[in-house]
């Protein structure tokens, strides 16, 4: 059994918090800091490479190893160089979507292709979030920022299938609300030879209070944008629970909410990423179905399935790491 | 790898052997006109020296990977010219403000743009010290012949380690391109970086009066912390105005304090020159013509050749005004170390530009014709 302790003591260089309240990169480093714990990883060989934005500040300064803080977009590439003259340094990449799939994306897919041995744990919160919430490549078509007042004319990446089409030999998505399934994940990735990558869906209550209009104090936020995560996303491969519906509404949510209850249905208003805020009813979906699209103020009745996004294991494969044909050109070279 | 003694090579060939002599173990280069034979050639050899070789997918991630690969503990390099080194500016920059030593080869061409690809220029002089945002200061180099392209070569590894700095050397298409004799030595001088004698290091700080701080390398068990941010001696980010005036001096000041040994001047002649040509690269070489051609009509010229063009020889070239009525600064561009050169003078001497942009050197003729009318 292990002694108790603060894995803030043992992993945290002593530093005031960089993140906002209820950022979801604390939950993100947490389950980093457990997953080199759990596996018992030497913290003198691991090597926490960021670029710029809020992501970039999880593991700089926080963690208690070698850190290399570098330029926007550009992290792999700095990871590749370190990595390629030192193989045995495990090197892990902390980069968010506007760094790694914007300014960044030609590495990202790069470094994929050449399947060197780097985990690359990509935040996505959507938006450019510390320069002040902008579009990024990740933000879904039609959403508010500073950059797309009158909606965003963009369509997001899917990073997860980009990075996978690309040759990465070790592919999964989670979110901050999939704690454990994601602390699993970048285990497995450790572990993994071969370019690792994670995309990690996060909460960002500075900027998606615009983003996804979400109304109500900041405090309120974090949780809320947690449940709304849960609420969007589907596991691969685990059974579905439960049937249920969601009625979208035309207009004001809480006009939706009264009709439906009016029918003696007992319905609640989540937030959905897919619909925004939008009545969700848990019954048989064959017995409300119809009346529930009768309703005026209904658009119309969303399967439960419907606009939610694939969490989970994308890729698992081997194939030749780059390190090691790099250690086999030399060999090659001197006739060995 | 060449064997010790004479050979007929081109010059990026003989600046790729330099480098691996010097101890380069990390090369990570992207194609372009006219500096890849540099990246033929360390593909080729530097495997057989245990060292890694990398094509990135574009100049940014090669100096990118050449900083990590640095910061492993690695002696590393690229090689570009013209539009490569602009896009690499802002790692340049990242690499000054982390004092990351690397070798940048620049094989210069001319621009601006895509330019005259494959002809040389000496435009990017200026780029070399000014190119990245922020304040900082460059050693920049300038070979003239395949030889230099070698020793030189040799010279800007043990710079960049010395002051643990990038330093650039700044070669042309002209000097990357043509054949010349080589003579490889038994040994080079080699200089390797300080490492860290503690596990108390701060590597952004020391009270060493060079200025220059020692490097301890990844997986050491350091827990360093390298970053572009203002940062304390200790690496930990702090934008005080205090921080950022002790880290910008003195990156500013390790270079300046050495300049004296950083300085390396040619010159020809020069002992009782009363007309000085000042140039450096391959506008030096039909400047060395025109100056002995001058000589032999009995007009006392001298060459004056920077080898190392920044930090700028200030001491040297205000001494040069005392000494002749002209100096003649001959280069491949719209005429722009000549404004150094007058900043320097000070008006003490009269400074004459033969600039010449069009991506074909200036004629000896040029040089000399401009030589026997500032000796009248």
């Amino acid at each position: 059994m292990k002694n108790l302790f603060y894995y803030r003591d043992k992993y945290v260089r002593s530093q005031p918090s960089a993140f906002c309240p209820g950022c979801g990169g604390g939950i993100i480093l947490n389950c980093f800091l457990r997953a080199i714990d759990d596996l018992g990883l030497d913290l003198d060989k691991i090597l926490a490479v960021s670029g710029i934005g809020c992501t970039a500040w999880i593991p700089s300064p926080n963690f208690n190893g070698d850190t290399l803080h570098t330029t926007h977009g550009r992290a792999i590439a700095f990871a590749t160089g370190a990595k390629a003259y030192n193989p045995d340094l495990t090197t892990v990449v902390f980069t968010g979507d506007g760094d790694g799939a914007g300014i960044g994306g030609n590495h990202l897919i790069h470094a994929a292709r050449r399947n060197i041995d780097l985990k690359v744990i990509l935040v996505n919160n959507m938006s450019y979030a510390m320069t002040g919430g902008q579009i990024a490549p990740t933000t879904l078509h039609g959403e508010t920022t500073v950059t797309s007042p009158y909606g965003n004319p963009e369509f997001p990446f899917d990073i997860t299938q980009l990075v996978k089409a690309a040759g990465a030999s070790y592919v999964a998505k989670w979110s901050t609300y999939h704690v454990l399934e994601l602390t699993r994940s970048i285990k497995e990735a450790l572990q993994h030879k071969g370019f690792s990558f994670i995309e990690v869906l996060s909460q960002c209550p500075t900027q998606q209070r615009r983003i996804f209009n979400l109304r109500g104090t900041l405090q309120s936020l974090p949780p809320r944008i947690l449940d709304m995560f849960g609420e969007s996303t589907v596991i691969r491969g685990r059974p579905d629970k439960g049937d249920y519906v969601y009625a979208v509404p035309k207009e004001d949510v809480s006009e939706t909410l009264k009709q439906v209850e009016s029918l003696g249905i007992s319905a609640r208003v989540v937030d959905h990423i897919g619909f925004g805020q939008v009545v969700r009813v848990d019954e048989e979906p064959e017995s409300v179905k119809a009346k529930l699209e009768a309703l005026s103020s209904v658009t119309y009745v969303a399967d439960h399935k419907e606009s939610k996004i694939e969490m989970g294991l994308f890729e698992k494969k081997s194939r030749p790491e780059f390190t090691d044909s790099l250690k086999e050109i030399i060999k090659k070279a001197r006739g060995e | 790898m060449l064997k010790p003694g004479r050979h007929l090579v081109l010059g990026n060939v003989a600046c790729a052997e330099g480098a691996i002599r010097a101890g380069c173990r990390f090369f990570a280069g992207y194609p372009i006109t006219p500096a890849s034979e540099i990246s033929h050639h360390v593909a080729a050899e530097l495997p057989k020296a245990g060292g890694v070789f990398l094509q990135m997918e574009d100049e940014i991630a090669s100096i990118a990977s050449v900083i990590g690969a640095s910061w492993a503990g690695a002696k590393a390099m690229t090689a570009t010219s013209g539009p490569g080194y602009s896009l690499m500016m802002e790692n340049i920059g990242y690499a000054h403000m982390t004092e990351t030593p690397l070798v940048l080869v620049n094989v210069q061409r001319s621009g601006p743009s895509t330019g005259q690809s494959t002809s040389p220029g000496q435009q990017d002089i200026y780029q070399a010290k000014y190119g990245a945002h922020g304040d900082y200061e460059v050693i920049a180099i300038s070979p003239w012949s395949v030889q230099e392209m070698f020793d030189l070569t040799v010279r800007a590894f043990n710079l960049a380690e010395t002051y643990r700095t990038p330093v650039m050397l700044m070669s042309d298409g002209l000097i990357g391109h043509i054949e010349e004799k080589l003579i490889v030595p038994e040994k080079v001088e080699v200089v390797n970086r300080k490492k860290s004698t503690s596990m108390d290091a701060t590597p952004w700080g020391t009270d060493d009066p060079s200025g220059v701080p020692e490097m301890p390398a990844f997986g050491e068990g350091h827990k360093l912390l390298v970053t572009g941010s203002t940062h304390r001696p200790d690496g930990v980010r702090n934008f005080s105005p205090e921080y950022h005036q002790m880290i910008v001096y003195r990156i500013r000041d390790k270079i300046l304090n050495a300049e004296p040994q950083i300085r390396d001047i040619h010159k020809v002649h020069m002992d009782d020159a009363k007309v000085a040509v000042l140039s450096f690269g391959a506008s030096a070489r039909p400047s060395i013509e025109a100056v002995q051609r001058a000589r032999s009509e009995g007009i006392k010229a001298g060459l004056f050749r920077p080898r190392t063009i920044w930090p700028f020889p200030e001491t040297e070239v205000k001494a040069l005004a005392e000494q002749v009525e002209a100096v003649i600064v001959v280069e491949m561009n719209v005429g722009k170390y000549v404004k150094e050169v007058e900043r320097a003078v000070c008006g003490k001497t009269k400074v004459v530009s033969l600039a010449k942009v069009g991506g074909v050197l200036p004629l000896a003729r040029e040089v000399l014709n401009v030589t026997r009318r500032e000796a009248q």
